[in-house]
């Protein structure tokens, strides 16, 4: 198993660069490539969700995210904003839209508060073909 | 990719061709470009998503803010898409209801 971890300011612009990492490390752990657009969609919606979380909260520290190759693809991102932080109108259509997208396109998602302090962790894991597997 | 945005005028509709990814770093650009279109008057919009690569909710939540502007200017707004990969996702969040999709800037801009 290998893991490939991320930590990045919340700027938007960096969660091209996660989705860029995500996309090679799946196909690299042997995700069917009919599935990679579905993931590249799905790693920039969690990661865009947490970047918003923490730009509504004024929260410059980084947010975090793993990519897992092992017996299935393994993604995490995590945040560490508070959920009270009050939403725009626009910014609740995206809020609702990506929440509608991500329960669509990923089939074994979850979404929880960290168990320590204030934040939220979205998992989403995709199995793999093990005889696509590259470099093994 | 980064975002590309041009306009033409079609059958007396202007019409945004969008290229490239939209998502949560360029989508307030082409926020923006809908919003200057609006405000200068334009009565007829269609945006084409012929030539995105990619977009994710940002840009959806960009089309739908557009749409309610244009119903708020008295414009008409439509979009243009043929692209499965782009229509799955408006099929997903169930935007194919909301609003008004086009397989051509033809039919877009067609009455």
């Amino acid at each position: 198993m290998a893991t490939v971890r991320l930590e990045f300011t919340p700027e938007p612009a960096h969660v091209r660069t996660a989705r860029l990492v995500g996309v090679a490390v799946a196909r690299r752990a042997g995700v069917p490539d009919d599935q990679l657009d579905e993931v590249r969609l799905a790693i920039g919606e969690a990661c865009a969700r947490a970047v918003a979380r923490h730009h509504r909260v004024g929260m410059r520290s980084a947010v975090s995210v793993a990519f897992t190759d092992g017996d299935r693809f393994v993604v995490q991102v995590w945040d560490h904003a508070d959920d009270d932080a009050p939403i725009e109108d626009e910014e609740q259509i995206t809020f609702d839209v990506s929440a509608s997208l991500l329960q669509g396109i990923v089939k074994d998602l979850q979404v929880r508060p960290l168990e320590s302090g204030p934040g939220s962790e979205v998992q989403m894991v995709w199995p793999v073909r093990r005889a696509s597997r590259l470099g093994r | 990719m980064e975002l590309s945005l041009a306009t033409r005028v079609v059958a007396a509709h202007t019409v945004l061709e969008v290229g490239g990814e939209v998502d949560v770093y360029t989508a307030p650009k082409l926020r923006e470009r809908i919003a200057e279109l609006l405000d200068s008057g334009v009565t007829a919009v269609v945006v084409d998503l012929g030539r995105v690569e990619f977009m994710d909710s940002t840009g959806l939540g960009v089309l739908v803010g557009g749409l309610r502007k244009a119903r708020t200017a008295g414009a008409t707004f439509g979009v243009v898409c043929a692209r499965d990969s782009l229509l799955k996702i408006f099929r997903i969040t169930a935007l194919d209801q909301v609003l008004p999709l086009f397989p051509s800037v033809d039919a877009a801009t067609a009455g």
